[in-house]
């Protein structure tokens, strides 16, 4: 139990070092959403009729904070295929400690991670036109913070499943980038046809952008959530649980 | 006394590569032993099937009496391992990578600097305690490897081609680190390697080719299999020295491109016999003594090449050029 704690100590702390020490990945990470942000928002709030009730630019905000924190979670999950063959992981899996910590380790490390480049965009709402309180900052980074558990946790459970780097185009062309599209990022859920619809259900960072639509947006209520707050929670929650538990047993079993 | 590795009958396969075929060993506590082999032998999944991190398709391994499988923590708790890659974090410090080492093995607070800087000292690394490790030469990466997998006092130590890549200077310094440690760390060693040099300091050696084990022994043992040693004489008068030979020291001469070639089991204690018997008349004299790789040439009818590279070496380089290429954006 001691040296489960260590584990995951070290895994989280050797995670923020290397974040510190390496500014390069931070400012990588973040072109992805600025340039959707500024370049496909600023682009679409010409063509994007008004009568939404906010610029189309405003619109994806949460969505692409959303962006930030799946790619960055993801990406710092995955991270275990090469760890795991080259370096580090290889260290970790020969401890006395076990695979429940290291899920959690490294879900925690890359949670710390994807919510401080969250943070960094959502600062960004002054340059958008949007006004934001000191307590929405709060709850926005709570969500994101709980979204980054979530999506951190679903990279660890991709990163188990895959186990060499040939199938990474594979996961960024046929995972990643469809849960951004079909999450109600760039448009409100209810607008999508039956089957589409369906996928956006069952996608965590649906939930999760719901969420933040509701903490940025507080009173337009018209085109921007899609479902109570309490059911985003629950399944943000309980989708953590479940990648976090099958990812342990499949690290555990697999030999 | 029991042994403190014991492998029986173990096979690994992957799909249709028995990569480890029905191999058995034991290892007596403290002492070094041996894996030599050439690339793609089966030495590596054997060591990873010890350390826990791979389960075999059939047989048995236990280390300090603890099944490999069903006890897997046990047995993680009493190793330590270096691996054929490099595990160290580059971007951390030297100090930073034993220490998170300390934290995962439960080294007790109050004890964990003195190990560190101990084990820091041990390999002559300690004035570079804080340098990130990016900066370090390949010999001394594996010394600092060899430091960190000593911290939690390990019983077994495995050292998975521990020389590979680095340079004869860094080989020899490496090389004593390792001979040291079972007298002062107390602790047992498991190597692999395809150096021939480097399995003459073991004390037990196993020759595995193939997945299987064509031989075992110690180094001397090993090498009577090929006969003993050959002595090499040049004298004034070939003839004459031949005569005395066979006569006075009762041994089998003959001559061969102008010298004389002695077939013995000890040349170093026939020589000074010799020298005694024919005085003036040698002119010169060499000792010819048989190297494991006869004795790997004689079993499998082929020499170990060092310098082939495997194929999974190649997979791995590519792997990493792509990662590098991800890496950047
Ligand atoms: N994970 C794996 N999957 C498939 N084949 C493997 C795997 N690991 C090793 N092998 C194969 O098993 C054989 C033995 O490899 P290895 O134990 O690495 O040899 P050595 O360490 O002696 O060079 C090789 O043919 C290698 O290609
Ligand atoms: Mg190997």
């Amino acid at each position: 139990m001691k040296s489960d704690m260590n584990a995951i100590y070290v895994i989280v702390a050797r995670e923020f070092i290397k974040f510190v020490r390496e500014r390069g990945r931070l400012i990588s990470t973040l072109a992805r959403p600025l340039l959707w942000l500024f370049l496909v928002g600023g682009g679409m709030s010409k063509m994007v009729s008004p009568d939404m009730g906010m610029p189309y630019m405003q619109f994806i905000f949460p969505g692409i904070i959303g962006m930030t924190i799946l790619f960055s979670s993801i990406f710092s999950s995955i991270s275990i295929i090469w760890d795991k063959e080259f370096g580090f992981m290889k260290e970790m899996l020969v401890a006395p400690v076990s695979r429940f910590s290291i899920v959690i380790g490294k879900a925690l490390s890359g949670t710390m991670v994807s919510t401080f480049q969250a943070l960094i965009i959502v600062l960004l709402f002054p340059v958008i036109g949007l006004r934001l309180g000191i307590d929405q900052i709060i709850l926005i980074l709570c969500i994101s913070a709980m979204l980054s558990f979530c999506l951190a946790s679903l990279g660890i459970l991709i990163a188990v499943f895959y186990e060499n780097l040939e199938s990474f185009s594979v996961i960024m062309n046929f995972i990643i980038m469809p849960m951004f599209f079909l999450s109600g990022a760039m448009y409100p859920v209810k607008l999508l046809p039956h089957v589409l619809g369906f996928l956006t259900k069952i996608n965590p960072l649906t939930y999760g952008i719901d969420a933040l639509k509701y903490m940025i947006f507080p009173e337009k209520k018209l085109l921007t959530h899609d479902f109570p707050l309490s059911l985003d929670v629950a399944a943000i929650v309980i989708s953590s649980i479940v990648f976090v538990i099958i990812a342990a047993m499949v690290f555990e079993r697999k030999k | 006394m029991t042994p403190i590795i014991t492998v029986e009958n173990l096979t690994k396969k992957f799909g249709s590569i028995t990569a480890v075929d029905g191999i058995s060993f034991e290892v007596r506590e403290g002492t070094i032993f041996g894996f030599l082999g050439p690339n793609g032998a089966g030495k590596t999944t054997t060591i990873n099937i010890l350390c826990t991190l791979l389960s075999p398709t059939s047989g048995n391994a236990a280390i300090d009496g603890h099944d490999c499988m069903k006890e897997s923590s046990e047995v993680r708790k009493n190793i330590g391992i270096v691996f054929q890659d490099n595990t160290l974090d580059k971007e951390l410090t030297a100090y930073e990578n034993l220490l998170f080492h300390s934290y995962l093995y439960n080294v007790p607070k109050n004890e964990r600097k003195k190990r560190i800087n101990d084990a820091l000292n041990f390999v002559g690394l300690y004035e570079r305690k804080d340098e990130p490790v990016k900066r370090f030469s390949g010999g001394m990466k594996r010394r600092l490897e060899v430091a960190r997998s000593i911290i939690h006092q390990p019983k077994v130590l495995f050292l998975d081609e521990p020389t590979l890549g680095l340079d004869p200077q860094s080989r020899t310094n490496l090389w004593e680190f390792i001979s040291e440690l079972p007298k002062k760390h107390d602790v047992t060693i498991f190597m692999t390697t395809h150096y021939m040099e480097e399995a003459e300091i073991c004390d037990k050696i196993a020759i595995i080719d193939k997945g299987k084990i064509i031989a075992q022994g110690s180094p001397e043992e090993l090498k009577k299999m090929v006969g003993g040693d050959v002595i090499y004489l040049k004298t004034r008068n070939n003839v004459a020295a031949i005569d005395v030979i066979k006569t006075s020291l009762n041994l089998d001469a003959e001559e061969k491109n102008g010298e004389i070639f002695i077939s013995v089991s000890k040349g170093d204690a026939c020589i000074p016999k010799l020298i005694n018997t024919l005085a003036d008349a040698v002119v010169s004299v060499r000792l010819q003594r048989p190297t494991l790789n006869d004795v790997f040439l004689k079993l499998t009818g082929k020499a170990m090449r060092p310098e082939a590279v495997s194929g999974g070496d190649e997979l791995k380089e590519s792997i990493r050029s792509y990662r590098k290429k991800f890496d950047r954006g």
